[in-house]
C-alpha cells in the first residue's frame, strides 16, 4: 500500500498540521511516511500545501506531481491540483468559497462543509480535523487508535487536553462528508 | 536506547549534533535551514551535554568561530544555505589550509545571487572543486533522507578528524524541509579536555611544560615549505579518494540504463525508476554518497554494463562533468536538470531518459 | 668580559620565557616588540602560560604567533575576535587574547570587533593603532589622520573623499559588553609601565567574567611614516594623541 496525498489551502487553515497528524499516525502504525511542505512566504498567509506519503515500503520521491488523493481547501489549490489527481483517485474539497467546482469525471470527488461545521461548533481550529475525518472515511489508511497516538505525538503536551475534542471533530467529519461525483 | 521520531531533515541535523557530542555550533539564520539553529536553541544543549550554541553576527563570523574551536581540537560545526556558504569560503580555505577538522552543512537553495529559497543542487562545483582559494577539497557527503541527515553528522566528523579537513554535508531544501522517520541515538558524552589534549597534539589545548607551543596557522611565507604543506595535503586527499568514496547502487543488477543522481534528485529518480520499470525499461540508480571523493571507479566499471547514463541534478549540469570524467566517453552520458529552485518531476526525468538516452 | 659578575643578585634584565627566542621581524623602532614583551611578561607573572591561547591577526603582527610561547592561532584578516569567542566559549577557564592592528580590527574586522565586544566576550583584546597599513607597504588605514600621507592617500587624507579617521575605541566603550576600555602608548618608559598595568588588568578581568577588556596602544610606524624612530615618536605625541588621547575610557565601576 502506498498513498500519495496532497493537502492544499490557505496558510492558517491547518494544512501542515493536518498533514503532520496524518504522518505521525502512519509512523505509529509502523508505516513509512514522508511529509514535504511548500515553504517560504506561503507560511505567512498565502497558499500552503504539503505532500504526505504513507506506505508499506521505502518511500522514493518525497516530491510528486501526481497524487492518489488531493485534499483541497481553497479555489487556487483546486485550480492547481485538480488535474494532478491520478485517474481513479480521490479529491476531497470544502465548497466554502469555491466558485468553480471540480469537473473531472474520472476521479471520485467528495465534498465536506468543514468550514461551516467548525463555525457551527464554535471552534474554528477544529476545521482541519473535520476535514481529516472526512478523508479517512474514504481512505482508511490509518486506524483510529493510531490517529489518537498521532495526535499525542504531534501536539505539544500542553495541548493534550484537547485530544478528545480533536477526535470528536474527526468523527464529525466522517458524518458530514458526502459524495459529489463518484465513478 | 534508540528512539524513533518524525523529524525534518534540518531538525535531525541539530538533534544529531547534540546527541553525537558536538562541542560547539556557531551559525546565522538563513532559509531554508533556520530550523537547525532554532532546534538547537530550543533543546538547550548546554544543559544536556555542555554543547555551546551561539548565534553569530554573520556567516563570516560563524565560520571563523568554527576555525577557533576546531583549532582547540573541539568538534565544532556551522550550517547555512548557499549565499551564506559563499560568505564562508575564505574561512573554509583557512581551515583546510591549517588542516583542521570541522563540519559544515549547506542546505542548498537556488541561485545565483540572492536567488530563491527553493531547493537546488547548484552548489556542487563550489563544494567539490574547492570553493575558496588554493588547492583544497571538502569531504562532501550528500544525504538523500532525513535519516542520512542525522547519520552524516557523525560520519562527517569521523571523516573530518580522520583527514584533519573540513567536511561538508551538501543537502538541499527538500531534504532539509521534509519530515521522515528517524532513529535517534542516546546522548553520547562529549570528549573531555584531557582526551583532546592527549589525542590531538596539533590542537591549542594550552602549552605543555617542556614542549614548545602549538601554532595553528595556514601561513607559510616560504614557497618551498608551502609546497611541502600542499604535497602533504594532497597525499591526504589521495588516501581519502582511495578509502572513502561511497555510493549506493539501486536496481543496478539488471539495469540497461542508469540515473546518476544524489540527494533529493536521487529520490526523484527512484520514483522514475519505479515508473520506468512498470513500462518494462530496466533502469538503475547510481547514487554518489560522497561527492568528493567522487565514486569514479564504480561509474567507470558501470560503463561496460549499461547502454547509457542520465545525470540528473537540480543544476545546469555540474556533477555531469565528474560523471563524464569517470566514464571517459565509453558510454553515452547526458545531463538533465531543473534549476533556480525548480524540482524535476519523476515523469519528466523518465521522459528525458527515454528521449535523450534510449531514443537518442 | 668579567664573568664573575654574572650572578643572580646582579641580574637587571631577563627575557621572559613567554617570549620565544625567535628574532622579531618588526622594524627597529616599532612599538610592536614592546607590546609583545609586555603581554608575555604579564602572562609569566600571572602564571597562566599553560592556560592561555592567543590569536594573531593579518597585518604586521601576522607572525606574532612565532614570538609568544603560548598556544597560538592565526586568524583570517579581521576575524580574530570570532576565533577568540569560540576558544573562550569552549575553554572558559582559559585566558584568551587577540592582538590586532588598525586595519584588521577597525576596517575589515569591524563587525567581529563590535559584536565580540557587544556580547561581552570574556577576552582581552589588544589593539595596536599606528594609523597605517604597515605590512602591505604603508596604505591608508581607518585610523589614518586627516592630511596624513600614505601610499593610497599620497596627497594626504582628504576627509571629503576618503572619510574620517575612526575612533573605534570610543565606540566600543559605549557598548554594554565592554568592561574595561583604555588607550595607552609605549614610547616612553613611564608609558610602558602604565601600559603594562593596563594589560595586566585586562588579563585579570577575564577571571571576573564581566565582559571584554579592550586595550588600544597608540603606536608608531617609523617605516610607514617614513621617519626615524625618534622622530616618529615625537610625531605620534604631537599628532596622533590629539585625536587618540591616552587614558582610561571605561573603567570597571569598582575601580572608580
Amino acid at each position: 500500500m502506498t498513498e500519495e496525498i496532497i493537502i492544499a489551502g490557505f496558510g492558517g487553515q491547518g494544512v501542515l498540521s493536518m498533514g503532520k497528524i496524518l504522518a505521525y499516525s502512519g509512523v505509529m502504525q509502523n508505516k513509512e511516511v514522508s511529509w514535504m511542505p511548500s515553504y517560504g512566504p506561503e507560511m505567512r498567509g498565502g497558499t500552503s500545501n504539503v505532500t504526505v506519503i504513507i506506505s508499506d515500503e521505502r518511500i522514493n520521491s518525497p516530491v510528486l506531481s501526481v497524487f492518489d488523493s488531493a485534499i483541497i481547501l481553497n479555489q487556487q489549490s483546486l485550480d492547481k491540483f485538480e488535474n494532478a489527481v491520478k485517474k481513479g483517485g480521490l479529491l476531497l474539497y470544502d465548497p466554502n468559497g469555491i466558485t468553480r467546482h471540480p469537473v473531472r469525471k474520472d476521479i471520485n470527488i467528495y465534498q465536506i462543509a468543514a468550514t461551516d461545521k467548525a463555525a457551527e461548533i464554535g471552534i474554528p481550529k477544529l476545521f482541519n480535523m473535520i476535514v481529516l475525518g472526512g478523508f479517512l472515511k474514504y481512505k482508511p489508511i490509518v486506524q483510529d487508535e493510531f490517529i489518537r497516538k498521532g495526535l499525542e505525538k504531534s501536539l505539544p503536551a500542553r495541548h493534550h487536553g484537547l485530544i478528545p475534542e480533536n477526535e470528536k471533530a474527526i468523527k464529525t467529519g466522517t458524518d458530514i462528508v458526502k459524495p459529489y461525483h463518484t465513478i | 536506547m534508540k528512539e524513533l521520531r518524525l523529524m525534518k531533515g534540518n531538525e535531525a541535523v541539530a538533534e544529531s549534533a547534540i546527541r553525537y557530542g558536538v562541542d560547539g555550533y556557531f551559525g546565522y539564520p538563513i532559509t531554508p535551514q533556520s530550523e537547525i539553529l532554532e532546534h538547537l536553541m530550543a533543546e538547550n544543549p548546554y544543559e544536556k551535554t555542555g554543547m555551546v550554541v551561539l548565534q553569530a553576527e554573520s556567516e563570516v563570523a560563524s565560520i571563523n568561530m568554527v576555525y577557533g574551536g576546531a583549532a582547540c581540537g573541539k568538534r565544532v560545526m556551522t550550517t547555512s544555505s548557499s549565499p551564506g556558504i559563499s560568505l564562508m569560503q575564505e574561512g573554509l580555505s583557512y581551515i583546510a589550509g591549517a588542516e583542521l577538522p570541522c563540519l559544515v552543512v549547506n542546505v542548498v537553495r537556488g541561485g545565483p545571487g540572492l536567488g530563491t529559497i527553493q531547493p537546488s543542487q547548484a552548489d556542487y562545483f563550489q563544494t567539490t572543486k574547492g570553493g575558496g582559494h588554493g588547492d583544497y577539497r571538502l569531504i562532501t557527503l550528500a544525504p538523500a533522507s532525513v535519516q542520512e541527515m542525522y547519520d552524516f553528522v557523525g560520519l562527517g566528523f569521523e571523516l573530518a578528524f580522520k583527514y584533519r579537513n573540513p567536511a561538508m554535508i551538501l543537502s538541499d531544501g527538500v531534504i532539509g524541509q521534509v519530515m521522515e522517520k528517524v532513529v535517534i541515538d542516546d546522548y553520547k558524552p562529549r570528549w573531555t579536555d584531557e582526551y583532546i589534549k592527549k589525542t590531538f597534539p596539533w590542537a591549542t589545548t594550552g602549552k605543555n611544560p617542556n614542549q614548545s607551543h602549538v601554532i595553528v596557522t595556514s601561513l607559510q611565507l616560504d614557497p618551498v615549505k608551502q609546497e611541502q604543506v600542499n604535497l602533504r595535503i594532497q597525499a591526504k586527499y589521495r588516501e581519502c579518494e582511495k578509502n572513502d568514496a561511497r555510493c549506493e547502487l539501486l536496481n543496478c543488477d539488471d539495469a540497461e540504463y542508469v540515473f546518476v543522481a544524489y540527494g533529493s534528485s536521487a529520490r526523484i529518480c527512484q520514483k522514475a525508476i519505479e515508473l520506468g520499470r512498470e513500462k518494462g525499461i530496466k533502469i538503475g540508480l547510481v547514487r554518489p554518497i560522497t561527492l568528493w571523493p567522487f565514486p569514479t571507479k564504480v561509474l567507470r566499471d558501470m560503463t561496460s554494463k549499461v547502454k547509457g547514463m542520465l545525470s540528473v541534478e537540480m543544476s545546469a549540469g555540474q556533477m555531469v562533468e565528474d560523471v563524464l570524467l569517470a566514464t571517459q566517453h565509453k558510454v553515452k552520458v547526458e545531463h538533465f536538470g531543473r534549476f533556480g529552485g525548480m524540482i524535476p518531476t519523476p515523469q519528466e526525468v523518465l521522459e528525458v531518459l527515454e528521449t535523450k538516452i534510449i531514443g537518442g | 668580559m668579567n664573568e664573575s659578575i654574572i650572578k643572580p643578585e646582579n641580574l637587571v634584565y631577563r627575557k621572559t620565557p613567554v617570549l620565544t627566542d625567535n628574532v622579531l621581524h618588526y622594524c627597529p623602532g616599532c612599538g610592536h616588540g614592546t607590546v609583545h614583551r609586555i603581554i608575555a611578561e604579564v602572562i609569566e607573572e600571572m602564571g597562566i602560560q599553560e592556560t592561555t591561547v592567543g590569536v594573531a591577526p593579518v597585518g604586521c603582527s601576522v607572525l606574532a604567533y612565532n614570538y609568544f610561547e603560548v598556544d597560538m592561532q592565526e586568524a583570517a584578516h579581521g576575524r580574530a575576535p570570532a576565533l577568540a569567542t569560540a576558544i573562550k566559549r569552549l575553554k572558559p577557564d582559559f585566558h584568551v587574547f587577540t592582538y590586532q592592528g588598525d586595519g584588521d580590527l577597525a576596517a575589515i574586522g569591524t563587525g567581529e570587533t563590535i559584536h565580540a565586544c557587544n556580547r561581552g566576550e570574556n577576552i582581552t583584546m589588544i589593539f595596536i593603532n599606528n594609523g597605517i597599513y604597515g605590512m602591505t607597504g604603508g596604505q591608508m588605514a581607518p585610523t589614518t589622520l586627516e592630511g596624513m600621507k600614505t601610499s593610497t592617500s599620497p596627497y594626504g587624507r582628504d576627509l571629503r573623499t576618503m572619510g574620517n579617521p575612526l575612533r573605534i575605541t570610543e565606540i566600543l566603550a559605549q557598548l554594554p559588553g565592554t568592561y574595561y576600555v583604555t588607550r595607552q602608548a609605549v614610547y616612553t618608559p613611564a608609558l610602558v609601565r602604565k601600559c603594562k598595568k593596563a594589560i595586566r588588568q585586562g588579563f585579570e578581568n577575564q577571571k571576573k567574567q564581566k565582559g571584554t577588556s579592550f586595550i588600544e596602544v597608540v603606536s608608531n610606524c617609523n617605516s610607514g611614516w617614513k621617519m626615524s624612530p625618534v622622530a616618529s615618536n615625537k610625531w605620534l605625541e604631537e599628532n596622533m594623541l590629539t585625536l587618540y588621547p591616552l587614558g582610561d575610557i571605561k573603567v570597571p565601576t569598582e575601580n572608580k
